[in-house]
Parts: structure tokens; C-alpha cells; sequence
């Protein structure tokens, strides 16, 4: 059977594909697609196998998305990307910076996407992302701008960074914010709730509020999507529906590492093993691999303990780390994780994570990494 | 008609050309005529709120434009600038 992957890397100047043969020993290198382009995500839809999706920007030029239909051979602009409504006033008055997040909506609904924005904005697409809408659920809610206020956020934003969608009902999805952490709706996107019981918000003067985290990740166990699991900016949850009180699994990480990150990676097949990079968040935040030794650490049971994973990594003098977008699993056996670094390499794991050897090293800064099927 | 001038960032959606012609009483409209021939063009120029993205300069003349609701009477160029945009 083969175990042949493409991974779709999206970097701060252009895409690239890399596509493995069977083994995923060899690759094959497809680029770059748009040279200079700020790539935030490049998504391949799971429901046809050949549409690509790619969120771009350049540092002159406004947001818009690319389609491929073919696989990457060629490209076409959409005909409406992500934007808000022409404001009344001066006040208030939003304009998309970039699109951050691409989700290809629920199985039983081809055609439809949704995308994450900066400023924080939902948008969605019903023609497979020729032309999109804004969904006033989020966007208009009244609570909006108490949710994302004008001029937080992160160095490139205040970010709607995330959007998930439960894959036994479309209604059911989440949503992950850098202003105001994570968001529930049982009404696809008409009506959003806050979802952030017991998460930490450290900068706040009430560190447990109802809203006002970043939750860097969040991710559904492919096996069972009552689970969710969190990389949140002051650290690792984990969350059971059909409870609302998200535990702070990080806690059980070596003191000396601590469970600051950006993203967290679930099995696709065993819902108590997931995946992190931890980075620095010491201090200033340096946002480095603590010590300069990168490493990933995994845990096998819900989050309650956690071993660390470097094989193969530099030992020491590396201060790479990973972005929310850049760390993934395939669905191949045995597993294949990939990561990319904010030093523009590209690593992979064949074995769980116990041993990781470098695809490709000298890419841009890179953002995003999707693992897909061939 | 009023003489367009393209910037290299945006040559992709001229075919290349770096002037063109456009028609419209004001800079918006000229935009909406080049935006016919060129899709999606102008939304790259232009934000959804109607003003100038931060690192993009219009010129009418040698006078810098931010309000693309002025009228570009008695003048028969419009330049497009990529402006400085970090490394």
C-alpha cells in the first residue's frame, strides 16, 4: 500500500509542494508558486482530492485567495475573496489584512469553505472559494468588538486563527481566536459562545475570564471529536465534551521545557497520543526551542505525562521554532509527522516522532505545512 | 482617457503592460474600469473601506492621492506606486 504524501508549505515568500513516492523516503520539490507572496495556508479539499486553496498577500498588495483545480499546475484569483462590509463610519471600519485559516467545510457539503481573517473575521464560501461571504454570526455579533478589540493581537494581528468543524454534524464547529480564545456553535455560525472554562490568560487581571485568551491551536481527535485538545498561549489543555472546563494538561511537562507552543498535532488514529513543540516563554519570550535543543514531546495518555523526542534534531545551537500552522500529521501507517521551521526547514518523522531527519532546509520563514494524499 | 501607470506588483494582471488607459471622472473610477479589464486588481490596490492599502501610493500628477473619490479633472495620468514594504 502506498504511503505517498504531498505537503503543502506555505512560507513568508511563496509555496511550495513536496511530493514523496511511496516510501516517503524520496521527495520531489514543486516550486516555488507564487515567489515572494506571504503565504499563510495552502490546503488541498479532502472531498475531490484536486482543489487547492492558497491564502496570499504580498507586503504591498491586499489579501486574496488562489484556486488551483488541478493540483497546483495552474492557478486562478478568486473572484471575491474574504472582506467586510463597507462600514457606515470611519470608526469600526475593518478591512481584511490577511486570510490566515483555510477549513474545507463538512464532508456532506462540497463546495463549501470557511476562512479565518485578520482582523478576527469568519467568512465562507459555498463555490469551493470562488466568491465569499462574511457570516454576521461572528462578525456582527454584538459582543464583537469587547471579543476583538481594534489594536491587540499579535506583531502580524489579532488573528481568527482556526476554525474546526465537528465531522458528525456541520452545525457543530469551534473556532480559535488570539483575542478572545476559543468559540463554540451548535448553529453553523449563527449564534457563537465562549469555550474557555479554566484556560489561563496571564495578562489579564482576572487570569480565568470568559473570554480574552489566545489559544494558539485547537484540534478534534480524528477518533473521537468530543476530545479537543488546546496549545494555548500560557499553555496545554485538553477539553472532554461534554464538559466545558478545558484541564491544563501542560502541567505534567518537565518544569525546565514548561508547555508554552504554538500548536499541538493529535494522532489520527489513537485519541489519548498528541504532539507538541514546545518553545521558550520565558522571560521576554524569545520563542525559541527551549535551550537551543528542539524537540517534540508526545504524550500516550490524555496528557498525563509527556516524553521528549529529539532524535535526529540538532543537540544543541538550534533556535528554531514552529508555527501554529506548520506542525502535522498524515493518515498513513506507520504515521508520518512533518514539521516546518521559522529557520525555512522541513522535517519529518516516520516512527511516532522517536527519529526526524531534514526534507528540505534554506526555504523562507515558513507558516504553514498541510499534509495531504497523493 | 487617462494614462495608467502599473507598478511591477501588479504587471500579472496587465499582461505585462506597465501603461495603460483607463476612463472615469475620478480615481475610484478609473480603478472600476481598470478593475473590468483586470479583475481583482483594484482589490489589491484598495481595501474594502475605500482607501489606499498602507503600502501603496496614488499620484493624479505629481500630487499624492488618498482619497480616491477626488475628481481627476484636468489631469491625464494616474501612477500606481509599490512603496516601501519591509524586507
Amino acid at each position: 500500500m502506498t504511503q505517498a504524501v504531498q505537503l503543502l508549505v506555505g512560507t513568508r515568500k511563496g509555496a511550495w509542494i513536496y511530493r514523496s513516492d511511496a516510501a516517503r523516503q524520496r521527495w520531489t520539490v514543486d516550486g516555488p508558486h507564487f515567489l515572494g507572496n506571504i503565504i499563510n495556508h495552502l490546503v488541498l479539499d479532502p472531498r475531490d482530492g484536486r482543489t487547492l486553496l492558497m491564502a496570499a498577500k504580498t507586503g504591498h498588495l491586499g489579501p486574496t485567495i488562489f484556486r488551483s483545480v488541478d493540483g497546483g499546475a495552474t492557478w486562478a484569483e478568486a473572484g471575491r475573496p474574504p472582506a467586510f462590509p463597507k462600514a457606515e463610519g470611519a470608526a469600526n471600519a475593518r478591512a481584511v489584512s490577511h486570510t490566515f485559516w483555510l477549513e474545507p467545510g463538512h464532508a456532506s457539503q462540497p463546495g463549501v469553505w470557511w476562512a479565518g481573517s485578520s482582523p478576527p473575521g469568519l467568512f465562507r464560501s459555498e463555490d469551493g472559494g470562488v466568491t465569499w461571504e462574511g457570516v454576521d454570526g461572528f462578525n456582527a455579533h454584538p459582543r464583537y468588538w469587547d471579543w476583538c478589540p481594534p489594536g491587540e493581537g499579535t506583531p502580524d494581528g489579532a488573528l481568527l486563527n482556526q476554525i474546526v468543524i465537528d465531522p458528525r454534524d456541520p452545525a457543530h464547529m469551534y473556532l480559535a481566536t488570539s483575542t478572545a480564545g476559543v468559540f463554540e456553535t451548535r448553529d453553523a455560525g449563527a449564534t457563537w459562545a465562549p469555550l474557555n472554562r479554566n484556560v489561563e490568560a496571564n495578562f489579564m487581571p482576572d487570569p480565568y475570564p470568559e473570554f480574552g485568551q489566545d489559544a494558539h491551536f485547537i484540534a478534534l481527535a480524528p477518533t473521537n471529536p468530543d476530545r479537543l485538545w488546546q496549545q494555548n498561549h500560557c499553555g496545554v489543555y485538553r477539553l472532554d465534551r461534554p464538559s466545558d472546563t478545558w484541564d491544563r494538561i501542560g502541567k505534567a511537562m518537565p518544569e525546565d521545557i514548561g508547555d508554552i507552543g504554538f500548536t499541538i498535532v493529535p494522532h489520527p488514529r489513537d485519541d489519548a497520543t498528541a504532539w507538541v513543540f514546545p518553545m521558550d516563554g520565558t522571560t521576554v519570550w524569545p520563542r525559541t526551542s527551549p535551550g537551543g535543543r528542539p524537540a517534540v514531546y508526545r504524550t500516550r495518555d490524555g496528557g498525563g505525562s509527556w516524553e521528549r523526542q529529539d532524535g535526529g534534531f540538532p543537540g544543541e545551537q538550534a533556535w528554531f521554532t514552529v508555527k501554529r500552522q506548520a506542525f502535522c500529521a498524515d493518515r498513513a501507517d506507520p504515521l508520518g509527522l512533518y514539521l516546518g521551521t521559522t529557520g525555512g526547514e522541513l522535517w519529518m518523522s516516520d516512527d511516532e516522532g522517536a527519529g526526524w531527519r531534514q526534507i528540505a532546509a534554506h526555504l523562507p520563514e515558513i507558516y504553514s505545512v498541510v499534509a495531504a494524499p497523493l | 482617457m487617462t494614462r495608467v501607470l502599473i507598478p511591477s506588483q501588479l504587471t500579472a494582471y496587465t499582461d505585462g503592460a506597465t501603461r495603460v488607459e483607463a476612463q472615469g471622472a475620478t480615481i475610484a473610477a478609473v480603478l472600476d474600469d481598470l478593475d473590468r479589464r483586470f479583475p481583482g486588481l483594484k482589490f489589491r490596490v484598495i481595501d474594502e473601506q475605500d482607501r489606499v492599502r498602507p503600502h501603496m501610493k496614488l499620484f493624479v500628477g505629481q500630487d499624492r492621492a488618498h482619497d480616491i473619490g477626488a475628481a481627476l479633472a484636468g489631469h491625464e495620468e494616474l501612477m500606481i506606486f509599490g512603496a516601501l514594504s519591509g524586507g
